[in-house]
């Protein structure tokens, strides 16, 4: 096929630019085409720059045959856009995307189903919009349906399915092309967890077919686990790009972990009027990480301009997916003073979290886990830390597939039944 | 099972902001010919679901509107038809005349209709209007059936000129092309083209010879009227099939023809250039 030492994607000096409302209005009405050409008959719509949003910016990298290369960022940081260019479904604004070989984007499964077809006859119709041949589609038919467990349903209507059917239906088509490159944005953050690891299982299977896969994610474990390589990007360029360990944790150190960043960036809206959170830290001899098995200590100082009794801390704990894993208040209460500021060590012990990223949300107020809560503040992502597949005794548990969940259930037995 | 390889080697896709050209866009169309028949087949499959007549609308639509002209045109009005049963006339002019007017609205309204097919995935964009043309062709089959019917009962024979008729049928579905393709890059842009296309169909049939013949205007306009590409397929189809009418004339059918053909291109070219926006807008 092609010369293996060439890179499969080369993507050089790419800028997309948006006008801002476009992706919100949407479209114009003529009239208002209309009305703006009589005002401004010699000027050219765009060129008075201030309307305008780069959504990415001067963007290059290269993905060699076989490599899965993840991209990372935040909400708004270009992913989706890169990937609709790289689709061909925009056209960039400057630079060049060069592409060998037969690409598949799915930024979305079932794209074309349609509810009144068949589920084979869908499975027909999105297979062609994916560009797979007919001829292909027929070879490939049984295994599809096979591997999405709808033999029975074959020829029902896809209205009736349930939306796990129809997901997994979805799926297996696109799992089932065989092009050279596969765009991914998040689909698989959808369907149960059992088909989620079928999925991603696939997914190896591709690259080792030497198959090239871009894979948006913001599923930081799905990342590390089956990426080589990571591309980072902020404000539509690319910040870094690595191995996925290193990019991740910059990732999560830029995100959460920032201590620059203000907490009054993470705080909830209309939290912190009168009681605050002043600072809010891991208690950690090892910077962010923590040993597995090992006791969380967050250390907060709180202000207050106001008088406060029984008050208590709540903290929860969310994986980086955004999933939160658990929560606890205080049993401990306490008062503050107007003008006192105090500091807090709040241990967690016994949580068991799996290896892997997390962040917390830390709130004071009044009330716990058997009733209503009232909190004076509440910030979300400080602190943000790691824990290590090592345990204090130096002890390393095998590696933790994140599809495990965030908990290793660790106090239990298993008995014969006398039988 | 993935073992197997595509046949051609692996095509390089450039993407840059100079975007497709029509040339590459026609290949691409092309390349995708078997998801044009999918799509033409899933229209073809859904469009009288959940109907109780089903494709019986195919044929009572024209019927129905027969009969009103008849009565209103034909009967009280006495507008002429060249000699032949104003029934006749009529529902012969109706017949390319619906299948033109439903594969235009679809056409028009095919890529708003279909935002995925835009925004989630790429797909040769001309194929989404180009897949809506042909489910009307069904219907006209099934219509068809009820012009045999008039045509045995008021005792009309057609001579050999019934050959030349799928060409008109064929004319018919280009021009809702050259016309679907404007409309529909138009639509992605400006949503007020979707109001206007009924609006435009209905003023289009006035001035198209469906009710009366070309023959009542004056030459030189009567073969002007062929610049009208309806004008052309209306009364040549009614010359194919019955014998009759301004479309045994060369001179109009060949200006239709070249209408239709400069619609297209300037169609063609308008929607490989604003292809490039359509993600951004849709």
């Amino acid at each position: 096929m092609t010369r293996a030492s060439e890179p499969v994607i080369r993507v050089e000096g790419l800028s997309k630019r948006y006008r801002i409302g476009e992706r919100v209005a949407r479209y114009r009405t003529l009239r208002e085409s209309l009305t703006g050409a009589l005002r401004r008959p010699f000027g050219r719509r765009a060129a008075d720059g201030a309307d305008l949003v780069w959504a990415l910016r001067d963007v290059s990298f290269e993905v060699p045959r076989g490599e899965i290369l993840g991209v990372i960022g935040r909400n708004g940081a270009g992913k989706s856009t890169l990937l609709k260019v790289l689709s061909g479904i925009t056209c960039p604004t400057e630079g060049t995307v060069r592409i060998h070989g037969r690409v598949v984007s799915l930024l979305e499964v079932g794209t074309g189903f349609h509810p009144e077809l068949t589920g084979r006859e869908n499975v027909y119709l999105n297979g062609a919009i994916l560009g797979m041949r007919r001829a292909e589609m027929d070879r490939r038919f049984d295994d599809i349906v096979a591997f999405a467990q709808v033999e029975r349903f074959v020829d029902t209507p896809v209205k009736h399915y349930s939306s796990g059917m129809y997901f997994r239906l979805a799926f297996a088509v696109a799992a089932h092309l065989s092009p050279e490159v596969v765009l991914v944005d998040e689909v698989l953050a959808v369907g149960d967890a059992e088909f989620q690891r079928k999925c991603l299982g696939k997914m190896g299977e591709a690259a080792r077919q030497a198959r090239t896969v871009l894979f948006v994610s913001h599923n930081m474990g799905a990342i590390s686990a089956f990426c080589h390589r990571v591309v980072y990007l902020a404000n539509g360029q690319v910040r870094a790009i690595g191995t996925p360990d290193a990019i991740v944790a910059q990732y999560l150190a830029d995100v959460f972990g920032d201590d620059r960043t203000d907490l009054a960036e993470l705080r909830g809206a209309g939290y912190g009027r009168t009681l605050r959170f002043t600072a809010i830290d891991l208690a950690a001899d090892d910077g962010a990480n923590v040993a597995f098995g090992a006791p969380l200590r967050f250390r907060v100082t709180l202000r207050s301009d106001v008088s406060a009794q029984e008050l208590s801390l709540g903290a929860s704990v969310f994986s980086v997916t955004g999933t939160c894993v658990g929560t606890l208040f205080t049993r401990e209460r306490f008062a503050m003073a107007p003008g006192e500021a105090r500091t807090f060590s709040l241990t967690l012990a016994g949580a068991r979290l799996a290896p892997g990223s997390y962040y917390a949300s830390v709130s004071v107020g009044h009330g716990g886990r058997d009733g209503g809560r009232l909190d004076f503040d509440l910030v979300v992502g400080r602190p943000a830390f790691h824990v290590l597949p090592m345990s204090p005794s130096g002890e390393a548990i095998a590696d933790w597939n994140p599809a495990w969940g965030a908990i290793v259930f660790e106090d239990t037995r298993l008995q014969a039944e006398p039988g | 099972m993935d073992t197997e390889r595509p046949l051609a080697p692996p095509p390089t896709v450039v993407l840059d902001a100079r975007g497709r050209t029509l040339a590459r866009q026609l290949g691409e169309v092309w390349a995708y010919r078997e998801l044009l028949y999918f799509l033409a087949w899933r229209d073809f499959k859904v469009r009288y679901k959940q109907t109780v007549l089903g494709a019986a609308w195919a044929i009572l639509q024209p019927v129905l509107t027969m009969v009103v002209f008849s009565v209103f045109f034909g009967f009280l009005a006495r507008v002429p038809s060249d000699g032949l049963p104003y029934p006749v006339f009529a529902y012969t002019a109706l017949l390319p005349w619906a299948l033109f007017a439903h594969a235009l609205a679809e056409s028009a309204n095919s890529l708003v209709n279909n935002p995925t097919l835009v925004t989630k995935v790429y797909v040769p964009r001309l194929i989404i209007p180009i897949a809506p043309l042909f489910v009307g062709l069904v219907d006209f089959g099934v219509a068809s059936l009820a012009l045999i019917a008039l045509m045995v009962g008021y005792g009309v024979t057609p001579g050999p000129a019934l050959l030349a008729a799928p060409l008109f049928v064929a004319l018919a579905v280009l021009t809702a092309f050259a016309v679907g393709v404007w409309l529909a890059a138009l639509n992605v842009q400006y949503r007020d083209v979707r109001y206007t296309i009924p609006f435009l169909i209905q003023l289009w049939l006035f001035a198209t010879p469906v009710a009366y013949p070309a023959s009542l205007l004056p030459e030189p306009w009567r073969t002007l009227y062929g610049l009208n590409p309806m004008a052309g397929v209306v009364e040549g189809f009614r010359w194919a099939l019955l014998g009759r009418g301004a479309g045994g004339s060369a001179a109009l059918v060949s200006l239709s023809v070249v209408a239709v053909l400069a619609l297209l291109v300037g169609g063609l070219r308008y929607f490989a250039r604003a292809e490039r926006s359509f993600a951004d807008l849709a």
